[in-house]
């Protein structure tokens, strides 16, 4: 599905190209050959709450299938866009369009913390994640094939509390993929788990995207979690979109290779560097 | 509690078929040494009969069908008051806690009456109810309510809101929500206002009785206090404890089928 094209990141590295233009935005499209995406338009957004003005005008454009990952330091506003697109929250100004006729099944969260039903069996749990289609004939299968999918089938009749907070996540995946999405937003997903827990929630994730081609935004606050996973990074500062860069690593990548390290270490110095300036 | 069991008793040690016997050990030592205190006439029988004359007093009530009768009367009332005050509480605690017009309507007015004691009731309820059957309804009822309505609303209250929000977005319907979300997220709350209503249920029921009633457990103790009779009240005293520890055990079954989920009712 990837292409050779992508093998190495773009010649002259993110640093110079991002240090002339703390706007500058690359518009190169960069999608799964196969997807079923929505692509994703966003034109002069902006949110308040209170006085706090929390996002300053956000123009961005995602194509279907992307992967894109948002970063930024806590309360730059970054959770905050993920929830407006999400449709969680109201848009104050500005307009999110989705080029397409949207259900609400096609839109899907996964938050940080993977919000199950304690009462409810991990089965029962996926079969949420079908919306309006729970009471369909189908809605059994389907919620199975999304638990293998999550590699979880054997724990479909287990209470969630018995499970570990990486399966419990794993369950959160199955229910948000449930109802195929074409859009899927992850606020932090892998925030709370543990190291090796979160490299191989990373594999699944790149793997479900790859297999099923959703336009995927990850906001994470771990840059090597970004470069690793995402075809794109936006660095978010002050409600704005500050840096916008391409990831062009061949997939599957490779964890700790020299030019994701690379990338990883340019985006750190800019959002530290922010921190200098104020 | 369970932790403490696991720590300090090694699983080679335990005796799983004594296990449930085990809580009846303190009972059956206090009831023994009662017995010898009496027979040893360390403690005078006018002062407290042996559990053997209290065993026979009840034989005796029991073959003339005055005890079951008893009983019935005040399991009746008992079971009556607490469905009425338990409805109304539950139905006011869901109301309350899904609503804030209701809250703010009602729950100022409840918590004031809230902090009138029951019992100080009584003397208003014999004059409008007498002795009749209402007026010990009327009061078991005003016992139960509270417990039930503030642990309903104080469950709904506490339901996280994250999964609430997370049934919204898998586009879950009120009705759903409800169902799925808010009702079973406020069950181990509620349970705890059953089992604090269920024994203000039998101090109110004990209350009334002995102080207005033709009939029913206290009734019976009361009369028997007239004869002199303190087998029967000791005996009386006895099926109240017996019937208290029934329903705490009802509720706890009840529990446990229904927070299956909760990891405090997973079996280890």
């Amino acid at each position: 599905m990837q292409t050779a094209l992508r093998t190495s990141l773009p010649e002259t590295g993110l640093a110079s190209r991002a240090n002339f233009a703390p706007h500058a935005r690359v518009v190169r499209e960069e999608r799964p050959v196969h997807t079923s995406g929505l692509p994703l338009s966003i034109r002069g957004l902006r949110k308040s709450f209170g006085d706090n003005e929390v996002l300053r005008g956000i123009d961005l454009h995602i194509p279907a299938g992307q992967f894109v990952a948002i970063v930024g330091k806590s309360g730059c506003g970054k959770s905050t866009l993920l929830r407006l697109i999400a449709g969680l929250e109201k848009v104050d100004a500005g307009s999110i369009s989705f080029g397409d006729q949207v259900q609400p099944e096609d839109i899907r969260v996964m938050f940080q913390e993977p919000r199950l039903l304690p009462w409810a069996r991990v089965l029962a749990n996926v079969k949420v994640g079908l919306g309006r289609d729970r009471a369909s004939g189908d809605a059994q299968s389907r919620a199975e094939k999304a638990l293998s999918e999550v590699g979880l089938a054997d724990k479909r009749g287990q209470w969630p509390s018995v499970l570990s907070g990486g399966q419990k996540q794993r369950v959160a995946l199955a229910r948000a993929l449930v109802s195929r999405p074409r859009v899927l937003a992850f606020d932090e997903p892998l925030g709370a788990l543990d190291a090796l827990t979160r490299i191989s929630m990373q594999r699944l994730l790149e793997r479900v995207w790859r297999d099923q081609g959703f336009t995927a935004i990850l906001v994470t606050h771990d840059v090597s979690e970004a470069v690793a996973l995402a075809d794109r990074v936006l660095v978010i500062e002050e409600g704005r979109i500050a840096h916008d860069v391409l990831v062009n690593a061949a997939r599957p990548r490779e964890r700790g290779s020299v030019e994701l390290a690379g990338l990883e270490g340019s985006i750190l110095s800019h959002l530290l560097s922010a921190d200098d300036r104020t | 509690m369970s932790l403490i069991d696991s720590v300090s008793f090694p699983r080679s040690v335990r005796l799983p078929r004594v296990d449930g016997l085990i809580q009846w050990i303190v009972p059956l030592a206090i009831i023994a040494i009662w017995q010898l205190a009496c027979v040893t006439g360390f403690v005078p029988t006018r002062v407290l009969p042996a559990p053997s004359d209290v065993v026979l007093a009840g034989w005796k009530l029991l073959l003339s069908g005055e005890l079951v009768r008893n009983i019935w009367v005040s399991f009746w009332r008992a079971s009556i008051g607490f469905l009425i005050g338990g409805s109304i509480g539950f139905a006011f605690g869901l109301a309350n806690g899904l609503s804030q017009l209701s809250a703010k309507l009602t729950d100022t007015t409840l918590q004031m009456v809230r902090n009138v004691p029951h019992l100080a009731l009584i003397p208003l309820v014999i004059l409008w109810f007498g002795i009749d059957e209402s007026a010990k309804l009327f009061l078991v009822a005003l016992g139960v309510f509270f417990p039930i309505y503030l642990n309903t609303l104080h469950g709904i209250r506490t339901v996280d809101p994250q999964l609430i929000e997370m049934g919204r977005i898998y586009g879950m319907t009120d009705g759903e929500l409800f169902r799925r979300v808010i009702f079973p997220g406020a069950l181990p709350s509620i349970f705890v206002g059953i089992r604090f209503a269920l024994g203000i249920m039998w101090l109110t029921l004990i209350v009334a009785e002995t102080i207005a009633a033709s009939s029913g457990l206290g009734y019976m103790a009361m009369q028997a206090r007239e004869f002199m009779l303190i087998d029967v009240v000791v005996l009386s005293i006895l099926i109240y404890a017996l019937l208290g520890k029934l329903a705490d055990s009802a509720s706890r079954v009840l529990e446990r089928l229904t927070l299956a989920w909760h990891p405090a009712f997973q079996k280890r």
